[in-house]
C-alpha cells in the first residue's frame, strides 16, 4: 500500500564507521536548494524580461523556468554527481510537465466561469431563444435545456437495459464464442466516434425510412455511444460480486434468475447506478449527432418524437457560429451550464459508487 | 475473479434433474433476454457498417471524381465531384501533432500522480483528471476558438522567426486557425485520458521491483526508468492508441478552430485543411441528397480508421488483462 519511502535528503551510507563512508558518502544539496533555486531563476527571469523589454509575462515565466531546470542540473551535477542531476532533471521534467498541463486546463475552466457567469440567470434559464435577435442580448436556454434532458433520458432508456443485460449475460452465462465476440465488439464499440454513430442513424432512419429529424432520432445515436460504457462498467461491478453469494442461493434452490435479480444485482446495484451516471454524463456533452439529428431549433419543443429540438451542447455550438459578442456570451453561459451539469452527474455518480460499494 | 460463477448452472445445456417447469421457464427467458441483448450489440455493429457502407457506395459510384486523390469537395454539383485527400491528410496530420504533444506531457503526469506528488496531492489531483476527462469536447472548442486561437498567434511568429526555414512552419500572419492549432487543442482533449490509463498501469508497477532497486541505491529517476517505465510500456502504448482515436473522430472541437479549405499547405501553421468528422459537421447543412451521401461514405473511412486504432490498441491491451481503458 505504501509507497516506498524515496530518499530525498538521508544518505544512507554514514551508518557506522567514518573510514570507509568517506568514499561511499557523496554531497548533497541541502534542502532548502530547491526552493532557494526557484527563487533566483524567477527573480533571473523577470531580470530579463525586464531588460529584454519583453510584453509577454508567459515569456518571463518560460525563462525562469527554463533557467530552473539548467541550473539544478549544473548545480547538482557539481556537487553531487551525474546520477543525482539526472535525477533532478527527471524531476524537474515531471514538475514542468504537470504545470504545462495544469495551465490551459484551469484557464479554461476560469473563462467559463468568469464569462459565463455574467449572462447566467433565472431569465437565462426559463427562456428559450424564440424570436431573439441574434445580435442582441437576451433569451435562453430553456429550449435546449428540455432538449438536452428528453434526449439523454430516451438514450438511458433505450441504453440501461440492454447494457445491462448484456453484462449480466457476459458474466453470469456466457462462455462460448458469442460471449467471446460481444465483448470484442462492445470494446470496438467504445471506439466509435460520435460523428459516426449520428451517420448511421441518419443513414438508417432519417434516409432510408425517411423519418424527419427528431429528439427521438439523436437518443437512438447517443444509445448506441452509451451502450459500451454501460455493459464495461456493469460487467466489472457483477465480477466483483462475490461467488459464493450466487452459490448459497442456488444451492437454496433458488432458480438462477432470480438469483441474479435478487442476489447479485442489488449487490452490485451502486456501481452500477454510477457507471450508467457516468454514461449519461458522458453523452450529455455530445454535439456532433445532435447536429446531424435533432437539426437544431431555437423555440421550444417538447415533444422529442416529433420535430427539430435543441441541445445544450448544439446551443453552444449554434450560439458560437453566429460570431457577436453577445452570442458569444450566451455561448459561455450554456458551457458553464453544461459543464455544471456533467461536474455534478460525475460528483453524485462517485458519492454514490462510495457510499454503496460492497463491503466484504 | 472473472470465473467464480458455478460453470454447471450456466452450462446452456440444461441440468439433467427435472425440476419445477416455472423455474425453468423463468430462466429460459431470462437467458434468452439477455443472450438476445447482447445479439443486439452486434446487430448494432452489424448495421453499422452495412448501412454505412450502402449508403457509401451509392455516393461512390455516383463520384466523378477519384475518391481517394481528388483535392476537391463539390458534392452537391452535378455532376458531384468529392475526394477525401485532403480530409485524410488533416485527419492524420492533426491527431499526430496532438499525440506528439500529448504522450510524453500525459506519462509525465502519470508519473507525477504514481510516484512524486506528495500523497495527498495525488488522490485529489486524480479526481481532477478524472473530471477533466469530462468536460464536454463542444466546450472545449469554444474555448480554443475564443481563447486559443488569439493566443497562439504569438508562439507561431516564433515558431515562424526561429524554424520557417523548415518550410512546415511558415507564418503568414491572419488567425491562427489552422491544422497545428487543432492539433494542440486535441492533444488537450486527449491529456486526460491518456493520463488515466498511464496512471493506472504505473500504479500496477510491481513494489517489489521498485524496493530492489531502491534497496541497489538506485535514484528516484532509476527506480522509473528500470521497473516502472519497462512494466508500464504496453499499457502506454495502448492509452496513447485510445487517445488517438478520440482524437481522429473528434468533430465539434476541430470544427470551431479550423478554418477549413480544400487545399494542402506545406505549412501546418498556414490556415486552411480538414478533417472527416469537421467536414461532415461544417457541410452537413448544405448538404443534398448526394451530399449527404458523400459525407457518410467519408464517415465510413473515417469509421475504418478508428477501428483499426482501436482493434490495435485492445489487441495490446490484451496480451495483459488486468487492466481496460474502456471506463476510463
Amino acid at each position: 500500500m505504501s509507497r516506498p519511502v524515496v530518499a530525498d535528503a538521508a544518505p544512507v551510507a554514514p551508518v557506522d564507521a567514518p573510514s570507509p563512508a568517506a568514499s561511499l558518502y557523496r554531497p548533497r544539496l541541502p534542502r532548502w536548494a530547491p526552493l532557494g533555486l526557484v527563487a533566483v531563476a524567477a527573480a533571473l527571469g523577470t531580470g530579463i524580461g525586464l531588460v529584454a523589454g519583453l510584453d509577454s509575462r508567459i515569456q518571463w515565466g518560460l525563462i525562469a523556468a527554463l533557467l530552473y531546470v539548467g541550473l539544478t542540473a549544473v548545480l547538482a551535477g557539481a556537487v553531487e554527481g551525474t546520477r543525482q542531476a539526472k535525477d533532478r532533471l527527471a524531476t524537474s521534467f515531471i514538475w514542468v510537465c504537470f504545470l504545462l498541463a495544469v495551465i490551459p486546463l484551469a484557464s479554461l475552466i476560469w473563462e467559463t466561469v468568469a464569462r459565463g457567469v455574467t449572462v447566467l440567470d433565472g431569465y437565462f434559464l426559463t427562456h428559450s431563444m424564440n424570436g431573439v435577435i441574434t445580435m442582441e442580448s437576451g433569451g435562453g436556454i430553456y429550449h435546449a435545456l428540455i432538449g438536452t434532458l428528453e434526449q439523454v433520458g430516451l438514450a438511458t432508456l433505450i441504453a440501461a437495459p440492454v447494457g445491462l443485460l448484456t453484462a449480466i449475460y457476459l458474466v453470469e452465462y456466457g462462455t462460448g464464442r458469442l460471449a467471446k465476440a460481444v465483448t470484442f465488439f462492445v470494446d470496438v464499440m467504445t471506439g466509435i466516434p460520435s460523428i459516426v454513430a449520428g451517420l448511421f442513424v441518419l443513414s438508417f432512419w432519417i434516409i432510408i425510412l425517411d423519418f424527419g429529424y427528431s429528439g427521438f432520432a439523436g437518443a437512438m445515436s447517443l444509445a448506441i455511444l452509451m451502450m459500451p460504457i454501460v455493459v464495461r462498467s456493469t460487467e466489472e461491478m457483477l465480477k466483483l460480486v462475490p461467488g459464493e453469494l450466487r452459490e448459497a442461493s442456488l444451492a437454496l434452490g433458488v432458480p438462477k434468475w432470480r438469483t441474479i435479480l435478487k442476489v447479485v444485482l442489488p449487490t452490485a446495484i451502486g456501481g452500477i447506478t454510477t457507471g450508467i451516471m457516468l454514461a449519461v454524463a458522458r453523452v450529455a456533452g455530445e454535439s456532433a449527432p445532435i447536429l446531424l439529428l435533432v437539426f437544431g431549433s431555437a423555440s421550444i419543443n417538447g415533444n422529442p418524437f416529433e420535430g427539430a429540438q435543441s441541445s445544450l451542447p448544439y446551443y453552444v455550438y449554434e450560439q458560437w457560429a453566429n460570431g457577436n459578442e453577445p452570442s458569444y456570451d450566451r455561448a459561455w453561459a450554456a458551457a458553464l451550464v453544461l459543464i455544471a451539469f456533467v461536474m455534478i452527474l460525475n460528483l453524485v455518480a462517485r458519492g454514490i459508487a462510495r457510499w454503496k460499494a460492497p463491503k466484504h | 475473479m472473472a470465473t467464480d460463477h458455478p460453470p454447471a448452472a450456466a452450462d446452456p445445456a440444461h441440468p439433467a434433474v427435472p425440476l419445477k417447469g416455472a423455474t425453468r421457464k423463468g430462466d429460459r427467458i431470462f437467458l434468452g433476454l439477455s443472450r438476445g441483448s447482447g445479439i443486439a450489440l452486434l446487430a448494432i455493429m452489424a448495421a453499422i457498417a452495412v448501412f454505412l457502407t450502402w449508403r457509401a457506395a451509392l455516393a461512390i459510384s455516383a463520384d466523378e471524381a477519384n475518391f481517394l486523390t481528388a483535392f476537391e469537395w463539390d458534392a452537391n454539383a452535378t455532376p458531384p465531384r468529392f475526394g477525401i485527400a485532403v480530409l485524410a491528410f488533416g485527419t492524420v496530420v492533426s491527431s499526430l501533432i496532438a499525440m506528439i504533444v500529448a504522450v510524453p506531457v500525459a506519462v509525465g503526469i502519470a508519473l507525477f500522480i504514481s510516484h512524486y506528488a506528495p500523497r495527498k496531492l495525488a488522490t485529489p489531483l486524480g479526481y481532477v483528471i478524472d473530471l477533466l476527462a469530462a468536460v464536454p469536447s463542444i466546450v472545449y472548442g469554444l474555448w480554443g476558438a475564443l481563447f486559443l486561437v488569439p493566443h497562439l498567434s504569438g508562439l507561431y511568429e516564433w515558431l515562424d522567426d526561429y524554424f520557417g526555414w523548415s518550410g512546415i512552419l511558415t507564418y503568414e500572419g491572419g488567425a491562427a486557425r489552422s491544422l497545428f492549432t487543432a492539433g494542440i487543442l486535441l492533444a488537450i482533449m486527449i491529456l486526460p485520458i491518456v493520463t488515466n490509463v498511464s496512471r493506472e498501469v504505473f500504479r500496477q508497477a510491481p513494489k517489489m521491483h521498485e524496493e530492489a532497486a531502491l534497496a541497489l541505491g538506485a535514484t528516484r529517476w532509476e527506480v522509473i526508468r528500470v521497473s516502472v517505465l519497462p512494466f508500464g510500456r504496453s499499457g502506454v502504448i495502448s492509452a496513447s492508441m485510445l487517445g488517438l482515436g478520440r482524437a481522429l473522430g473528434e468533430t465539434m472541437a476541430v470544427a470551431t478552430v479550423l478554418s477549413p479549405s480544400f487545399l494542402i499547405h506545406a505549412s501546418l501553421l498556414q490556415p486552411g485543411g480538414g478533417t472527416f468528422a469537421q467536414n461532415i459537421a461544417a457541410g452537413f447543412k448544405e448538404a443534398g441528397a448526394t451530399g449527404r451521401d458523400a459525407l457518410i461514405a467519408s464517415g465510413l473511412v473515417l469509421f475504418v480508421i478508428t477501428l483499426l486504432v482501436n482493434g490495435a490498441a485492445r489487441l495490446i491491451i490484451a496480451r495483459r488483462k488486468e487492466y481496460s481503458g474502456a471506463n476510463a
